[in-house]
């Protein structure tokens, strides 16, 4: 079982989390205005990388919070995780 | 006043129980639990009477009572049976939802209580990683449950009411090992 590091309660096993998708993804401000091309890209394509990859966590069965996490998508190492609205 | 037509969620279990040196499991009696969300914990805590100074995962018991602190801002406040309705009167900054009926307590204990456990918990429960007065939402099996470490050898599970029976048959089971 993988051992993810909490930002607000520290390690804990994998099954108390649930993944949440990528991190850093930009809400526009002004959605209506987009074209359903731009939308499109907004909601459903994703960067995918090989490797280092910046995404959200829910800590859903422990404090309940959401918060960023790098992963390694190839080893499925972590390297940090840090709180929700901060930077990588 | 108790409704004389309410029905403890373990009331046919807790005749099954196994008197053990090793390790005990016991259902509790019901109690008052309310849930509380706030960003000013101190102005909550001295209203409702508790302690709320505790860091995340940390529970501060006084008397009959108890907070235990679940998040960074979130409480599960614990009382004895009867007394939500007076809590519920008092104004809090922030949410306070009485939710006394939605879980039942159980409590596993003895020398062997942590092997039971660890059977369906895969939290470190070394008394390093999870000493006495630490508590956590974690999962129990396929429930989840918030677990708080009362003494040495002491856990009590706050389980919803509709799972409860499936944690304590669960636990029958892990701690047959050790009867
Ligand atoms: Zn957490």
């Amino acid at each position: 079982m993988l051992i993810i590091p909490c930002p607000h309660c520290g390690p804990r096993p994998e099954n108390e989390f649930r993944y949440s998708g990528e991190a850093h993804v930009v809400r526009p401000a002004d959605p209506e205005t987009l074209d359903d091309a731009a939308l499109a890209e907004l909601l459903y394509m994703r960067s995918n990388p090989k490797g280092r990859h910046a995404e959200r966590w829910r800590h859903i069965h422990g404090c309940g919070w959401f918060f960023n996490c790098i992963r390694d998508t190839v080893t499925d190492r972590i390297e940090r995780t840090y709180p929700a609205g901060t930077a990588p | 006043m108790a409704d004389p037509r309410r029905v403890h969620p373990l009331a046919s279990h807790a005749a099954t129980v196994t008197p053990s040196d090793a390790v005990c499991v016991a259902a509790l009696p019901p109690a008052t639990r309310l849930s509380l969300r706030t960003a000013d914990a101190a102005a909550a805590g001295a209203a409702l009477g508790f302690t709320l100074g505790t860091p995340i995962c940390r529970a501060e018991a006084a008397g009959p009572r108890a907070a235990l602190k679940l998040g960074p801002d979130e409480w599960l406040l614990l009382a004895p049976d009867g007394e939500a309705a007076a809590l519920m009167g008092v104004a809090v900054a922030g949410s306070l939802v009485d939710v006394s009926h939605r879980s039942t307590a159980i409590e596993i204990s003895g020398p062997f209580a942590v092997e039971a456990l660890a059977a369906f918990v895969a939290l470190d429960l070394d008394a390093a990683a999870f000493p006495v007065g630490m508590c956590s939402r974690t999962v129990f099996g396929k429930a989840e449950i918030v677990l708080w470490r009362t003494a040495a050898e002491v856990f009590r599970i706050e389980v919803w009411r509709s799972f409860a029976p499936y944690v304590w048959e669960c636990l029958d089971e892990s701690c047959r090992e050790y009867w």
